[in-house]
């Protein structure tokens, strides 16, 4: 027991926070108690082994596809070419939506003649884009990279919006007292006074592009986790798209933690959390 | 010379489609190099008054002019200290220091001399790498005076600097104020609801009506001070023990009570 982990408040209260080792604890309760679920259901022989292959199948499977080609390639290298489509449709939604939302933000013109187009547009979700992709830019690279950029882009332009909107008048005023122009207001105040929202924004925004790389790589032909999936279901092989599944959840994971590194060094040099 | 000079100035507001006037009938110069205290009851324009001088806001009619030139934009030559401070919470108290000084394009070897001088007459030295949330709010507006002084502003605009502060920190930092007017005098526009601050500060105070806000009385401090020599005081309650200062801050008070509101009690 250490003195500085706080009690809390009433045993009896559900809302009282949880101290970080309890959390790790009940965290990993949750998932053995989801593999032993599994298992044991796999194990009972109630489904086919074909369709539930039990939790230690899968981990066969996943070593397996690291070091035996399925699809053309290993698990690794599927998963490289996966992550380098991401980046480019996730890094094309960074550099054009943090522009586009901080100029709408600062110029209302802008907001009145985009916002409309927008809004209408961000509700065509990902995977609907599909078709439209493949017919415009192809099953190369400009298909699967307008359908992450789909997901990625709304919340990018809306945080960096929100954050630009959101800056106290005081700081403007501030800053226009100070002489500086209108590039230089953008650039050195409504920037950096949006980072926070704009961070949790390029958050949200590397989930869901992440999210939408499977629906992506259907229309790819030749590699991809999502191609790799395609595949083992034509073959299938259940514990094959499980362990794609796997894989895109872990690296999507640790694509959250990375960001929420950044995002809490952004919030510490500001001296918020 | 730099004066401040309304002539004529009214302000109207519009709410729910409506004009109502917040403002009627300014007619005030503050000196050149003096210290001019506005107060008034809340609502009664004061702040409006300094946001004209600022070029944030303008008059419906009449003219606000800042050395001899009509106001039309906000600018480094009329230094605003707000009540929440406004520094930029992403940078250094250097670099919101040095900020203006960037943005009006001096070059760095003038601009680290500059920061460093301002740095030093408002006791900040060895706070410069330090980020404002890391500051009490006392030495959070300190930043924010010595970020309008670096800019060597004709005039120095401040609307309530002190009214977001705890007592002690606000007394600290009047005379801190008082101390700096005497090194480096400047025309300074002070809104205020603090009638002792006020008659402390200030060579003039102007005392407002309610809305709409019209000026009622201009009461001079700076014969009263001379008189009765209150700068051979260096803390600001033997001032406030003087009868002279009591005299004025009662007067002052009377005429504030006049423009209570009856629903003001």
């Amino acid at each position: 027991m250490s003195g500085s982990v706080p009690a809390p408040a009433t045993p009896m209260d559900a809302r009282a926070p949880l101290d970080p080792a309890t959390r790790w604890r009940l965290g990993l309760a949750g998932l053995v108690g989801f593999l032993a679920l599994w298992w044991a259901v796999a194990a009972s022989g109630l489904v086919p082994k074909a369709f539930m292959p039990s939790p230690v199948d899968v981990a066969r499977q996943f070593a397996r596809l690291l070091q035996e080609p399925f699809a053309g390639h290993t698990l690794q290298t599927h998963l490289l070419s996966s992550i380098g489509r991401y980046l480019m449709g996730f890094g094309l939604a960074v550099a054009v939506g943090l522009p586009l939302g901080l100029l709408m933000g600062w110029f209302r013109t802008l907001d009145a003649i985009v916002t409309p187009l927008f809004e209408g547009l961000r509700y065509v979700a990902p995977i609907a884009w599909v078709p439209f992709a493949a017919l415009w830019f192809g099953t190369g690279i400009g298909g699967p990279t307008l359908i992450i950029f789909a997901g990625a882009f709304p919340p990018c332009v809306i945080n960096a919006y929100r954050g630009a909107r959101q800056v106290e008048p005081y700081l403007i005023e501030a800053a226009r007292m100070l002489g500086l122009s209108n590039a230089r207001m953008i650039v050195q105040v409504l920037l950096p006074a949006a980072v926070p929202s704009i961070i949790a924004g390029v958050r949200v925004s590397a989930g869901l592009g992440w999210q939408s790389l499977v629906g992506a790589e259907l229309i790819v032909a030749s590699s991809g986790v999502g191609y790799l999936m395609v595949k083992g279901q034509a073959s299938i092989s259940t514990a094959i798209v499980m362990s794609g599944m796997v894989a895109i959840g872990v690296v999507g994971l640790l694509i959250d933690v990375g960001v929420r590194q950044i995002e809490s060094a952004v919030n510490r040099r500001r001296g918020k959390g | 010379m730099s004066d401040i000079v309304f002539t004529n100035v009214a302000r109207n507001f519009r709410r729910d489609g409506k004009e109502f006037p917040a403002l009627r009938d300014i007619n005030l110069s503050v000196r050149d190099k003096e210290f001019l205290a506005i107060v008034g009851p809340s609502g009664c324009g004061k702040t409006t008054c300094l946001r004209m001088a600022a070029g944030l806001e303008f008059p419906t009619s009449g003219t606000v002019a800042v050395g001899g030139v009509r106001v039309t934009r906000p600018g480094p030559d009329r230094a605003v200290v707000f009540q929440q401070f406004a520094l930029f919470p992403w940078k250094t108290v250097a670099e919101n220091i040095g900020f203006g000084l960037v943005a009006n394009g001096v070059a760095a070897a003038e601009r680290a001399r500059r920061v460093a001088d301002v740095l030093k007459l408002m006791n900040l030295a060895g706070y410069e790498s330090a980020f404002p949330h890391q500051l009490s709010g006392g030495m959070q507006q300190r930043v924010a005076i010595a970020r309008a002084y670096v800019l060597d502003p004709q005039v120095l605009l401040m609307d309530e600097p002190f009214g977001a502060l705890d007592a002690q920190t606000r007394v600290v930092m009047q005379e801190e104020l008082v101390r700096l007017a005497r090194v480096n005098p400047r025309t300074v526009l002070f809104i205020t609801h603090a009638v002792e601050e006020a008659v402390y500060l200030a060579d003039r105070v102007v005392v407002m009506s309610r809305r709409p806000g019209t000026i009622r009385e201009i009461i001079d401090v700076a014969s009263v001070r001379a008189a009765d020599s209150w700068d051979r005081f260096e803390k600001i309650e033997d001032v406030m023990d003087q009868a002279s200062f009591v005299h004025l801050r009662t007067h002052i008070w009377r005429l504030l009570r006049e423009q209570q509101a009856p629903d003001d009690h």
